[in-house]
């Protein structure tokens, strides 16, 4: 036995079980707002995190115990299972959940050894793979044509009927993002998008409350201590700084910065993808550079690339930078050369 | 009041002092056997000058100090020497190394103990007293005194600290002692200040001992010496924090307080100076507080040498359940389950363990990178890093990465949500580091011998050569002029080569076969024919080689 005899801190169990409990305020708001449907995926995601993780850890002749217990799977679950449409056929869920947790997470050696963030892997092969599934967003309360019950979501989720010869389109839009996108394509200024009916009051009717249910819990993980204030107020501070010069540039064509933070995956990504330990870096300045890149990147994707949102793409993309920032942004050491006397 | 800095990190363990800090120092009895390692502090083995058998008084010298690094140990009573042989002692590596076993004989009886006007005497003097009065660190590092306070002409210091932090937890020998004997602490820094001179004396005490705090101030009372009190955090008690905390200077990086004009001393180190200097007694007893899984925790005054579970009995016994004890802290002391190991001059403290007080870990998971240890590294170390460099034995990269800034506090394995023993992987790390590297000089030295060896064999050869082209072209050189004077010597070569040749032929004439002797008159006749036919073949021979020969000669 050596020194230190006694120890103080969170499992790693206990700390994956707080990010799952400050994820509940955004499912919640997902819910008021879009139906039960995210729960049914929320359930399928959690089941094959489960039994995939169990067959990896067999497979590569781990123990099952610590492994499964330590909650770290279910995290990714619920990540794959919120970026993908809540009306998906259920085995897009299972396979990005299946596919994160056994190619990008237990092929590159399991908990702690992935260098890109699987929940975010399995969004980019699926929105590569299935772009239509994956834009089949469920329309919020009060804007579809027709509103589907627990009942008939649960059946179109598992046998792809739909009830009494209604069409998919009468109860599913585009994203707010993807709506401004198509919109300014046809010429449409800013302005005049916005006062769709599927915007709210700073961005997507529903989804901009939702995000604000993801803000409530990132505070939850920052008074936890179990994420620090440096990427959040990185990403968001740079997001917004972009978005502001080109809404300054030009506001017919560039949507104001808060659109952006309430849109998409941005405050998911602020304070609950970019903030992953495991794939991202582990100093304070790397923090900083890593969250910056990230929202110049996302911006980037949003407004000049292809697919509707660009956090996904940004969080890999950053994720591939990280072994370089840590290395060039290692602190002083105590007593080094270059600080204060 | 003095404005104090910070240093990053730290932990904030439950502290456990009250259980033993409340009852006052109590004086441990004599135990059947003393058992004194020979080696008690940092450096090399002190050489023993007693043998078996051999009666000691209290306080007379059982070893010297041996080498440039070391310092004496004393007997702690008047009594035998049993043995001087390998013992258990109390050392991370387990091994056994040499003891000096004391059979007490209950007197008691003193040395001649002669107190010293350290005022009069030469400081090298008096530091040579230091290092024979077995004085070193006792805050655990065991650092000889003398050595410390050797100051070299150009080195000056500012501030002397003297360190009364005791950030450990369950430890309160520091606290006890602050608490009753302030004044003679204060009389030991007098000593120290006169040694090194300095601008400021500092003693920094955590501000969870306020009585100790309360009784230093007052012994402390218009001599200059400034009590401050210090936030209680772990590890503020370590050297290089401490002075950061009270100076706000950091010790360079692989360089010593020294360097910044600092030196800084335990304040029971400062107690037993006071008690070698002013009471003429060398360092044979020490305040070890006996605390964790016992009825009655408390400090004991006791004897260098008593067995620690002597110590737990005093302690009104371990209580149920108990396995094992700790040597120090819980956060860098050492573990053992062997109550025979005796008490030396780094034991502050005896905890005994109970799987209630100290839960054994769950097993390690991986690393998630969480930087908690970061957080917490209170040498702004990346503990993640030299952990995955370690596991990797990536020595080059782990050296960049500081690793020899790391003090081994233990902070990162208390905050690791994956129980990761990171420390140990520094350990560990470390002594690799400093094995290669001790092999790496070995294999140099070796490397630079057989290179001088190979080059000696070619310079002798070189050298060989050279005399010998020198020789010859002397031959030449003496040949071509001088070819008359060489003749006469020729020829009396010659004529004595003639003479043997002679002289043999002679005895050959001389000699006749064996196989001739008694021979029949008709053999004999036959024998002369034949010679006869022979000198004559000689002749015709020789008739015919003499113009061959006269021509050979020209």
């Amino acid at each position: 036995m050596n020194s230190p005899y006694i120890h103080q801190a969170p499992s790693v169990s206990a700390i994956m079980l707080k990010v799952l409990l400050a994820l509940v305020p955004g499912i919640a708001l997902a819910v008021w707002y879009f139906g039960p449907a995210i729960l049914v995926s929320l359930v399928l995601a959690s089941l094959t995190a489960l039994a995939t993780e169990a067959a990896m850890l067999k497979l590569r002749g781990r123990p099952l115990k610590p492994f499964l217990g330590d909650n770290s799977a279910l995290v990714t679950a619920w990540l794959v299972a919120l970026s993908i449409p809540p009306l998906a056929p259920w085995w897009l869920v299972v396979a990005g959940v299946a596919f994160a947790i056994s190619i990008a997470k237990h092929l590159y050696g399991g908990l702690g050894n992935n260098p890109f963030n699987p929940a975010m892997i399995a969004y980019a092969v699926l929105i590569i793979s299935f772009p239509a599934h994956m834009t089949h967003w469920l329309a919020p309360h009060g804007l579809g044509t027709i509103e589907l019950d627990l009942t008939s979501q649960l059946r179109y989720i598992f046998s792809g009927v739909l009830p009494g010869g209604t069409a998919l389109d009468a109860v599913t839009a585009a994203t707010p993002l993807d709506t401004l996108k198509t919109q300014l394509h046809l010429e449409r200024p800013v302005k005049e998008i916005l006062e769709m009916p599927v915007y709210g009051y700073l961005a997507g009717k529903g989804s901009e409350i939702v995000a604000l249910g993801y803000v409530a819990g990132g505070f939850y993980l920052l008074l936890n201590r179990i994420i620090t204030w440096h990427v959040p107020v990185a990403f968001l501070g740079t997001l917004f700084a972009v978005a502001g010069i080109f809404h300054l540039i030009d506001p017919g064509q560039y949507v104001a910065p808060l659109f952006h933070w309430m849109s998409g995956a941005a405050m998911i990504g602020a304070f609950f993808i970019l903030t992953d330990p495991v794939t991202g870096p582990t100093t304070p300045k790397g923090k900083l550079v890593f969250a910056a890149g990230a929202a110049i990147l996302t911006y980037v994707i949003r407004v000049f690339g292809g697919f509707p949102d660009g956090v996904a793409f940004a969080t890999l993309l950053m994720n591939l930078c990280v072994p370089l920032i840590d290395t060039y942004t290692q602190p002083r050491v105590f007593g080094e050369k270059g600080g204060k006397k | 009041m003095r404005a104090l800095h910070h240093f990053h990190g730290g932990i904030h363990p439950e502290e456990h002092k009250l259980e033993s800090s409340g009852l006052p120092i109590a004086r441990a009895p004599l135990p059947q056997r003393l058992t004194l390692p020979l080696q008690q502090h940092l450096g090399s083995r002190a050489k023993a000058v007693v043998q078996a058998g051999d009666r000691v008084l209290k306080g007379q010298l059982l070893a010297r100090a041996e080498g440039e690094m070391s310092a004496a140990v004393h007997a702690p009573t008047s009594g035998l020497v049993l043995s001087v042989d390998l013992g258990a002692v109390p050392h991370p590596s387990g091994l056994p190394d040499l003891c000096a076993t004391i059979e007490p004989d209950g007197e008691e009886r003193w040395i001649e103990r002669a107190t010293l006007d350290f005022c009069a005497l030469p400081k090298a003097e008096l530091l040579v007293r230091l290092r024979d009065g077995g004085i070193v660190g006792l805050g655990g590092a065991t650092f000889p005194a003398h050595l410390k306070f050797d100051l070299k002409p150009a080195q000056a210091i500012r501030t002397l600290v003297l360190n009364g932090a005791e950030c450990e937890p369950w430890i309160t020998s520091d606290d006890r002692l602050m608490r009753e004997r302030a004044a003679e602490i204060v009389q030991g820094i007098e000593i120290l200040r006169h040694l090194v001179n300095p601008a400021e004396t500092l003693v920094g005490i955590e501000d969870n001992k306020p009585q100790a705090i309360a009784a230093m101030r007052q012994a402390c009372a218009n001599t200059g010496i400034e009590v401050a009190a210090i936030p209680t955090l772990y590890p503020t008690g370590g050297e290089k924090q401490l002075i950061k905390v009270l100076t706000g200077k950091e010790v360079p990086s692989g360089g010593y307080p020294l360097h910044i004009g600092v030196l800084c001393s335990n304040v029971a180190t400062a107690y037993a100076v006071h008690r070698l200097v002013n009471c003429g007694e060398p360092v044979i007893s020490r305040l070890v507080t006996v605390t964790g899984n016992v009825r009655t925790p408390q400090n004991f005054e006791a004897l260098l040498g008593t067995p620690i579970e002597d110590l737990t009995k005093l302690a009104g016994g371990a209580l149920p359940g108990s396995a094992d004890y700790i040597l120090g802290g819980p956060m860098m002391g050492l573990h053992t389950s062997n109550g025979r190991l005796p008490v030396v001059k780094s034991t502050n403290c005896i905890i005994v363990k109970s799987p209630q007080l100290f839960p054994p870990l769950p097993p390690a998971l991986p690393c998630i990178r969480c930087t908690r240890c970061a957080d917490a590294c209170p040498a702004d170390l990346q503990p993640q890093e030299l952990y995955w460099f370690a596991q990797a034995r990536n020595f080059d990269k782990i050296r960049n990465y500081h690793l020899f800034d790391c003090i081994e506090c233990g902070a990162c394995n208390y905050v690791c949500p994956s129980h990761i023993p990171l420390a140990q992987y520094f350990r560990f790390a470390k002594s690799e580091i400093r094995a290669l590297e001790h092999e790496s000089a070995a294999a140099a030295l070796a490397r630079e011998r057989y290179e001088f060896r190979q080059m000696r064999i070619e310079r002798d050869k070189q050298e060989k050569a050279e005399k010998l082209a020198q020789k010859e072209k002397a031959a030449l050189a003496a040949r071509q002029p001088a070819a008359a004077p060489v003749a006469p010597q020729d020829s009396s070569t010659q004529a004595r080569i003639q003479a043997a040749l002679e002289r043999a032929k002679a005895q050959a004439a001389a000699v006749t076969p064996k196989n001739m002797d008694a021979l029949t008159p008709q053999q004999q006749a036959e024998i002369a024919e034949i010679e006869a036919r022979r000198a004559r073949a000689r002749e015709l021979a020789q008739a015919q080689d003499i113009p061959h020969n006269s021509n050979n000669a020209d």
